[in-house]
């Protein structure tokens, strides 16, 4: 691929970023501008940028990739991650609007009044915010290496500094005309691509194979594997090799590999036949990460992805940068109504990364051997198309995958800047909420430079199951139960999140290698999720003394239609 | 709960209403105001409505979605049925439950506000 295109493009859409953000700065003067943009963003707006943010690098790039190794039952992700967004209307959206908080350690005290809750509850979304800063400024990382061979950590800086610059300017503000902004730019660049790569398949007799299992080399392709890993091969698989597998020594000799798992060193180049299956394959035996989730599924499918389907549903509505969004909303009515937009624009994006997914399958099954699969949606336009006209589209998909991480990343870092601002510096101006801003972005950049490897799809992931078992129990029963008390919130974000932060922490330290128990650990939802429901509905019942005193008027706050309001709240 | 709003009134405002046309002010909106027992009768019946219709919608979300990894693990065939369902027909179904929700949970809202503005 012609970087020069590529990195034109992503320098465009930085430079793009700035200038629509230093737009929104002209207008962002207050405080209230800073954090809510001053409740003024109509439901067009908010729900475009609300996408925008939400459509991140798990998925412009990931699900793309997971499509590719794993196949269709990976479409699971997009499908949850837009039921989110259904659940969270049905159940938190127009009451959590009505509560007038700023954050969600706001909505914590405004309904608990009680400090400690208030405390737990940002140390969460400054965790599950940290979380999911780490794969949006890996997955940076990623593209650009595999664009321009740059340095791992160069993509990861430039987020960082882009985002870092528009929130501490312009904050909500700038911040939502950023957003919506940045979601029509993805969805052309994933969009324009897309109809170019399908009237290119269709010329190409349109195959159709990628639909059965599994992948198949359509033409003999030479593989190189980077990174040593293990290869588990369901049937006997002849190669030529050149390079060390098993530990034995080959100079372009034909192999026939039996059954089973074999190990590929780093260095050595594959040559598979036309017709051969894609083998499987694991990371290599000495990297941290070696059970990797694609192995647990294997042993638990329908487990694993009962899992998967509860941790997004219930996982969107606590992700910190999606709750946030809903305080900008004038009012509960509109807050309803943006979700519906939201819900149609989100599922208009989704149709298309299934599309790179099936095709990445037919015309670059090798990445899921060279561990790369997140790159197959920048790969392919020049794979399949070539020349200039493939380099300019492969452009596109840059600058999109860019806007993904731009978006996402600072919504994040929007979000955990508020509640450093508010809960941990000493006072609330405008300038602590900019050295608040450094503070979100540098921990994750620092972390994603010093740890890396972190698989995207694993953290995201883990940002979700977290978020669905600590916030979700508080949303709900906090607007819909009026014996929720303090000490049972407590109790319950404690256990249902740090059980789940602990299970997958667990798997990705390699804990119990194989079973159903690594399983359960893999894919903690299923558990988690009950789990924090029930402590905190039991140690509220346990605490009925503990109910704090205003908690009917605060319902009616959160349920009375804004025109029967007496008063207008904070 | 019935649905008539009028029937609701009936039940619910049993005191006889002194306060007439005065000040803007109508009886069952200041007792909401005034944080009464009645008046938190008035949100819970509000808050249970609402509670009801969300439960509702997201009975059919999980009827609709719920036994789909079922028939898909039965059939481990029907591949392409799979990238069909979960690729592209899923999201027209979210998208129009989103839409009935929202429908249903303005009128609710509607009607309450009908009910203790007493029009």
């Amino acid at each position: 691929m012609n970087s020069a295109y590529a990195v034109t493009a992503v320098a465009l859409v930085a430079l793009a970023t700035v200038l629509v953000g230093a737009f929104g700065l002209r207008i962002s003067r207050t405080t209230s501008d800073f954090y809510v943009a001053s409740r003024t963003v109509g439901p067009r707006l908010n729900a475009a940028a609300i996408s925008g943010e939400y459509l991140s690098a798990a998925s412009f790039l990931g699900i793309a990739g997971l499509v590719l190794v794993q196949g269709p039952d990976m479409l699971w992700y997009p499908v949850g991650y837009t039921a989110g967004y259904l659940v969270l209307l049905l159940f938190v959206a127009a009451p959590l609007r009505r509560s007038g908080a700023y954050t969600l350690p706001d909505f914590a005290e405004a309904r608990l009044a009680s400090h400690v809750v208030r405390r737990l509850a940002g140390a969460l979304v400054v965790g599950v915010g940290w979380l999911y800063l780490l794969p949006q400024l890996q997955g940076a990382g990623l593209t650009l290496t595999v664009l321009t061979g740059s340095p791992d950590w160069l993509g990861a800086v430039i987020v960082a500094v882009v985002v870092t610059v528009i929130v501490a300017a312009g904050g909500m503000r700038s911040i939502t005309f950023v957003q919506a902004f940045q979601y029509w730019l993805k969805l052309t660049a994933l969009l324009v691509p897309a109809l170019f790569l399908v009237l290119a398949w269709q010329s190409d007799g349109a195959p159709s194979h990628a639909f059965d299992e599994p992948a198949a080399f359509r033409e003999q392709r030479v593989v190189t594997i980077d990174d040593s890993l293990h290869l588990r091969l369901d049937r006997p698989l002849t190669v030529t090799v050149d390079g060390t597998v098993d530990g034995r020594a080959y100079d372009g000799a034909e192999v026939g590999l039996p059954a089973g798992t074999h190990r590929i060193d780093g260095g050595t180049r594959l040559t598979f036949a036309e017709g051969a299956e894609v083998p499987a394959a694991g990371r290599g035996g000495d990297d941290a990460l070696s059970p990797s989730r694609a192995e647990s599924r294997e042993e638990r499918p329908l487990y694993a992805t009962y899992g998967l389907i509860l941790a997004t549903f219930f996982g969107t509505m606590g992700l910190p940068h999606v709750v946030v969004r809903f305080y900008t909303s004038p009012h509960g009515v509109a807050a309803r109504r943006t979700t519906v937009a939201v819900l149609g624009l989100i599922g208009a994006f989704y149709l298309l990364p299934p599309v790179y997914g099936a095709l990445g399958r037919l015309y670059a099954p090798e990445l899921t051997l060279t561990g790369d699969a997140d790159a197959a949606v920048l790969l392919l336009p020049g794979r399949m198309i070539g020349g200039v006209g493939g380099d300019l589209l492969g452009a596109l998909v840059a600058g999109g995958a860019f806007a993904a991480f731009l978006s996402t990343a600072s919504g994040l870092t929007m979000a955990v800047a508020g509640v450093l601002t508010q809960d941990v510096l000493p006072s609330r101006g405008v300038r602590h909420f900019r050295l608040g801003t450094v503070l979100a972005m540098a921990v994750p950049l620092g972390a994603s430079v010093l740890v890396g490897g972190l698989p995207v799809a694993d953290a995201v992931g883990l940002a979700f199951a977290v978020s669905a078992s600590s916030f979700c129990p508080l949303l709900v029963l906090g607007i819909w139960w009026r014996r929720l008390t303090p000490p049972g919130a407590a109790a319950g974000m404690l256990v249902g999140g740090g059980s789940a932060f602990l299970a997958v922490a667990a798997t990705m330290a390699g804990y119990p290698g194989a079973g159903p128990w690594h399983a359960l650990l893999a894919w903690p939802a299923l558990w988690s999720v009950p789990l924090g429901f029930l402590t905190m509905i039991l140690v509220s019942l346990a605490t009925p003394g503990r109910v704090p005193p205003g908690t009917a008027a605060v319902l009616a706050r959160f349920h009375l239609p804004e025109e029967l309001r007496t008063e207008v709240s904070a | 709960m019935p649905q008539d709003p009028t029937e609701r009134r009936v039940v619910v405002t049993g005191p006889p209403r002194r306060t007439r046309r005065t000040s803007g002010y109508y009886r069952p909106r200041t007792e909401i105001d005034e944080q009464t027992t009645l008046g938190h009768t008035y949100v819970r019946s509000l808050m249970r409505i609402q509670l009801r219709t969300g439960l509702v919608v997201f009975a059919v979300l999980a009827l609709l979605i719920g036994p789909l990894p079922l028939v898909f693990a039965a059939a481990p065939d029907a591949r392409r049925l799979e990238w069909a369902v979960l690729g592209f027909g899923l999201y027209p179904p979210l998208v129009l439950l989103a839409r009935w929700y929202v429908r249903r949970a303005e009128r609710n809202e509607r009607d309450f506000v009908r009910l203790v503005e007493d029009r």
